[in-house]
């Protein structure tokens, strides 16, 4: 085969490269969603993040608006201190509200904001200092336990005459 | 090494010659990378191999892409709709591929394809004394027949990785979307949010270098310390095969522990 034939054949092949490569960047992986949009960091303090990852998203009303850049600990409150990069092009007031939330029932935690009513908006650095942390789910489950153990010893004290109604009707 | 020995002395001789031949394979590597600056003032010889371990490679590398598509497309589908999360397939496909099937299947079909002729061509050489020849020319064969390949296989091997990764889960859109009846936007954008560049196509295309490398350099060093004998050559091609796929798999494991075990 002549050099130039072998150079064209050779040269297809590594542009192929180079397309799968970008298809699965763009197509199957999700550099799409990297935004090099200029952003501002804002800090807010939890005292339990759950399952929430760096990079995932920060939602305001359904929206994107942001990502988690960095998840830390602080030695003196021992809360964990998420660190979010802002797009720039979305403000928000100061006294605005972060809470961890997770999208659907086993889906990816991710965090919302909620706004406020201040009319001043956050600077770059920030903190968020109202923030509401993960639900757990083994809490929540030991709660609900207890509270129904209470009312159901409340019930059997307060009508011990076997009057005592039925300890599922609430 | 056929006459009769106590058990010791050939626990011994296995021993000394086993390390002797690891050290042999490292030289082998270290006077390949020394002679690698051909490879940039002639880079021609290069592409001459790239074209024939690559592109000859490229049709049943695709192929088989399609294939392992298919095939993931179905039984994934088959198992996340027992528990109503068909949504999740092509998040399924495309992770299995991009992280291993992709480069470790890729690499087991180049091991057969590619770094089977490659031992065979220097094995026959070598039985033609085309490589004593050379050396008589005072031309070195490491550098003129040995390098080119080498940086043939080590280019070769990402581009038919991603080929095979992006084949595959085109294949298993295929299956999922066309055929099955899957939701099109769920399909690809559970994809996209699961899959991250960083942490699963790098990673991915970091192992189909390594595969690259280790594949190509088995079939060098087997071809280049063959036996100049039909029976010797024949030897040489199996041993690719085996020790290369073997190679592949313990990296696999070694890699995948690395980068996704934190």
């Amino acid at each position: 085969m002549s050099r130039a034939k072998t150079d064209f054949w050779v040269g297809l092949f590594v542009l192929l490269g180079f397309a799968a490569l970008v298809f699965l960047a763009l197509r199957a992986g999700n550099l799409s969603s990297f935004s090099f949009a200029p952003t501002y960091q804002l800090t807010a303090n939890f005292d339990n993040i759950g399952g929430l990852k760096v990079r995932a998203p920060v939602k305001s009303a359904g929206v994107v608006v942001g990502r988690i850049s960095r998840i830390g600990f602080d030695n003196q409150t021992f809360q964990a201190v998420v660190t979010l990069d802002m797009d720039t092009s979305y403000q928000f007031p100061k006294d605005s509200s972060a809470s961890i939330l997770t999208s659907g029932l086993l889906g990816e935690q991710y965090l919302g904001l909620v706004p406020g009513a201040e009319d001043e908006n956050f600077a770059d650095g920030g903190k968020i200092r109202y923030t509401q942390s993960a639900v757990v789910l083994e809490q929540l489950i030991s709660q609900f336990l207890y509270g129904t153990a209470e009312k159901q010893g409340n019930a059997s004290n307060a009508a011990p005459d076997g009057a005592a109604p039925p300890p599922a009707a609430r | 090494m056929n006459t009769p020995r106590n058990p010791v002395s050939a626990l011994g001789g296995w021993t000394l010659g086993t390390i002797s031949g690891v050290g042999y394979f490292t030289r082998f590597l270290g006077a390949l990378l020394a002679r690698s600056g051909i490879a940039l003032r002639r880079p021609r010889l290069v592409s001459q191999q790239v074209h024939f371990i690559g592109n000859y490679s490229l049709l049943i590398i695709a192929v088989s892409g399609m294939f392992v598509g298919f095939v993931l497309g179905l039984q994934g589908y088959y198992t996340l709709n027992r528990y109503g999360s068909e949504e999740a397939l092509g998040l399924l496909v495309a992770l299995s591929l991009v992280r291993e099937l992709g480069p470790v299947v890729t690499a087991l079909l180049f091991a057969g394809r590619a770094g089977t002729s490659l031992t065979a061509e220097i094995g026959l050489m070598k039985a033609g004394e085309q490589i004593a020849a050379m050396e008589v020319m005072a031309v070195d064969p490491m550098r003129r027949v040995l390098v080119p390949r080498f940086w043939g296989g080590v280019i070769a091997m990402p581009i038919l990785a991603a080929v095979f990764s992006m084949v595959g889960i085109l294949g298993g859109w295929v299956v999922g979307v066309v055929l099955i009846g899957v939701d099109a936007g769920a399909f690809w954008s559970q994809m996209q949010s699961g899959v991250d560049v960083w942490k699963d196509v790098l990673n991915g295309v970091v192992k189909s270098l390594v595969f690259g490398v280790s594949v190509t350099l088995v079939a060098l060093y087997e071809g280049w310390q063959a036996r100049p004998t039909p029976e010797g050559v024949a030897r040489a091609t199996t041993r690719t095969v085996v020790v290369g796929s073997l190679a592949v798999l313990g990296l696999d494991f070694l890699l995948t522990a690395l980068m996704f075990g934190n």
